[in-house]
């Protein structure tokens, strides 16, 4: 309809926008597609638990520990203390896909800053900047979060501020380097020539074309946080029991491979998947928004 | 060239220096008193005493980082909470078992990698390409901590055939290179090197993609080289590249073992730090810790300069 009336009022041709055309070749690659819906089921799923008609995930039985895949109510059969793992498996998605998305989501807002600082301001700023930046890169990754959260002890939180700050310095780098190789355009001295201010510059010129590639640099990130987010818990740091959490589940049911293997491996599968996808999804829209790394 | 592998080689300390003031930072930022959570809990007064003369706790943080610096560098690390043994010696009796497990693992992960990149970076967009594609990213999506349960599960619950945990025999701690020890290193080595095997192939795929496109490919058919010439050109090309991200992978094994230690029980770095968190021993996280990052950091330095003397086309100055 909307088409329609416009082409009455209005009969000009109308060009796509770039996010328009990033839409399109998104859809048009099958793979990414198909993980970005099933990745948006899981997220649905997680939101909505409550709603889906499923057993208490924290209620228990010993008389009903370790049932099989397929046993008459219980689809997914039951942990080692009786517990519904069809309702834990939905449930957990809630903490693991939070706390495996919001470090990623506080770093991309960190790291841009600071990188954008960095590299248009450049000379000392830069410099301090990424020298810190050098620091922090001469850990592994798994081992500063490991260390951070070991340091600060179990908890959600604690596990929220170790994985930012794992990911803070690989943004801030990629920000950094893009906006850098920008701020030398022509288009930018011409900005800088008429007059316009350093924050008018940076905010009208310059981030349009930095937050593409970082944003796709931080999507690429997602699925090691989540694994990382998912692997302090299976540690013993990040969730605490009796909270469903398929990192913290996969390690209560590490006892049980001997009994009923197929079931304690679940949690695993779950993180496999949504790994999967957030990569496939990632790579994608890497190359719908013709982003080269 | 040779002042920029001095350049690079001064530029290690104040990384290293870095990387000791966040080791240093972590008893600080651990809640309660710092002088509490480096103590056993059934210090005697002595024992107080010593700590807080050990680590300066009375004085201005800069004098006790100087301090806990000049300790580390002779090599003392201070003492375990939980067995009262000096980390230093702990912590290199597992570094060695942590390099076992990661020499394996880059043994049977990198020659994987570079194979198959190599073949779907040569064979673009045909059949191989897109299985080589789906087992890489495969490789980096899984979290190797429940693949290493799954092999668990198949090769040892299920089959029988090799053993689940452990680095040896009855729970043996020290490693041999026999047929015995072999055994028990080959399902986490295997575990472990799926992550670098596919990070490896990815790279190495989109390098030869790379360098294939590039027109001197175009002159080397021209000039009449047969498959087999022009390959060594793109193996030379591809090289440098390929060997930084292998040596990155190498030190990331180092500390990414951990989680697959623990599932293993195998007796190096990662199954320590899990008993230093479980048992909250400070000084040993701490320590491991430190030893761990610096010899990142020895493997980075050692990478930019290989990679330094075998790529003609750095000529740094």
């Amino acid at each position: 309809m909307a088409v329609i009336t416009e082409s009455i009022v209005a009969p000009v041709e109308r060009t796509q926008g770039y996010w328009s055309g990033v839409a399109r070749r998104f859809r048009r690659d099958p793979v990414a597609a198909g993980c970005a819906v099933l990745l948006l089921l899981l997220i649905l799923a997680a939101i909505f638990a409550p709603y889906l008609g499923l057993a208490d995930p924290y209620a228990g039985s010993m008389a009903r520990r370790l049932r099989r895949i397929g046993t008459p109510g219980f689809p997914l059969g039951t942990d080692e203390l009786g517990r519904d793992m069809l309702a834990r498996l939905v449930y957990g998605g809630r903490l693991t896909l939070f706390l495996g998305i919001t470090p990623v989501v506080a770093a991309f807002s960190i790291g841009t800053v600071l990188g954008l600082v960095a590299g248009y301001v450049g000379g000392r700023t830069n410099t301090v900047i990424m020298r810190l930046v050098d620091v922090f890169f001469a850990f592994p990754s798994v081992l500063l979060a490991i260390a951070i959260s070991g340091a600060l002890g179990a908890g959600i939180v604690n596990s929220l501020v170790s994985l930012t700050i794992v990911f803070v310095p690989p943004i801030t780098r990629v920000a950094e380097s893009v906006t850098a190789s920008v701020r030398s355009l022509d288009y930018v001295d011409a900005a800088r020539a008429s007059g316009a201010g350093a924050f008018t510059i940076v905010r009208v010129h310059v981030l349009g074309n930095v937050l593409g590639p970082i944003f796709v640099y931080a999507t690429s990130l997602t699925s090691v946080s989540m694994i990382l987010a998912a692997g302090l818990s299976f540690l013993g740091l990040g969730v605490k029991p009796p909270e469903p959490e398929w990192g913290l589940m996969l390690n209560t049911l590490r006892t049980a491979i001997y009994i009923n293997p197929w079931v304690a491996a679940l949690p695993g599968l779950m993180i496999f998947v949504t790994s999967l996808c957030l990569n496939l999804v990632s790579d994608g829209l890497r190359s719908a928004m013709n982003v080269r790394d | 060239m040779l002042a920029y592998l001095l350049r690079r080689l001064v530029y290690v300390v104040p990384v290293a220096l870095g990387v000791s003031l966040i080791c240093f930072m972590l008893v600080h930022i651990a809640p309660g008193d710092p002088l509490v959570a480096v103590m056993p809990l059934d210090a005697t007064a002595e024992q107080e005493a010593e700590m807080r003369a050990a680590y300066g706790f009375d004085k201005p943080l800069p004098v006790q980082f100087g301090l806990w610096v000049a300790k580390a560098a002779t090599g003392d690390l201070g003492r375990s909470i939980a067995t009262g043994r000096p980390v230093a010696g702990e912590v290199m009796t597992a570094v060695g078992n942590t390099l076992v497990l990661a020499a394996a693992a880059s043994l049977i992960g990198f020659p994987l990698g570079l194979l198959f990149g190599f073949v779907a970076g040569y064979f673009r967009d045909t059949g191989v390409d897109r299985a080589v594609t789906a087992l890489a990213i495969t490789g980096v999506s899984v979290p190797n901590y429940w693949l290493g349960m799954v092999l668990v599960i198949v090769f040892s619950v299920t089959l029988g055939w090799l053993p689940a945990m452990g680095a040896g025999p009855g729970g043996s701690r020290d490693w041999g290179w026999d047929a015995e020890h072999l055994r028990y290193l080959v399902l986490p080595a295997v575990t472990l090197a799926v992550v670098p095997m596919g990070i490896v192939a990815r790279t190495v795929r989109a390098l030869v993609g790379d360098i294939l496109s590039q027109e001197f490919v175009q002159a080397l058919y021209a000039k009449g080289l047969m498959h087999g010439g022009v390959l060594r050109h793109v193996v030379r090309n591809a090289a440098p590249t390929a060997l930084a991200v292998m040596g990155l992978q190498l030190g990331y094994l180092l500390g990414g073992s951990i989680l697959i230690e623990t599932v293993f029980n195998w007796p190096g770095t990662g199954f320590l730090l899990s008993n230093a968190i479980f048992q909250r021993d400070l000084p040993l996280l701490q320590g491991t810790i430190l030893v761990l990052a610096l010899f990142f950091v020895a493997v980075n330095l050692l990478v930019d300069l290989a990679q330094t003397v075998i790529d003609p086309r750095i000529k740094r100055t």
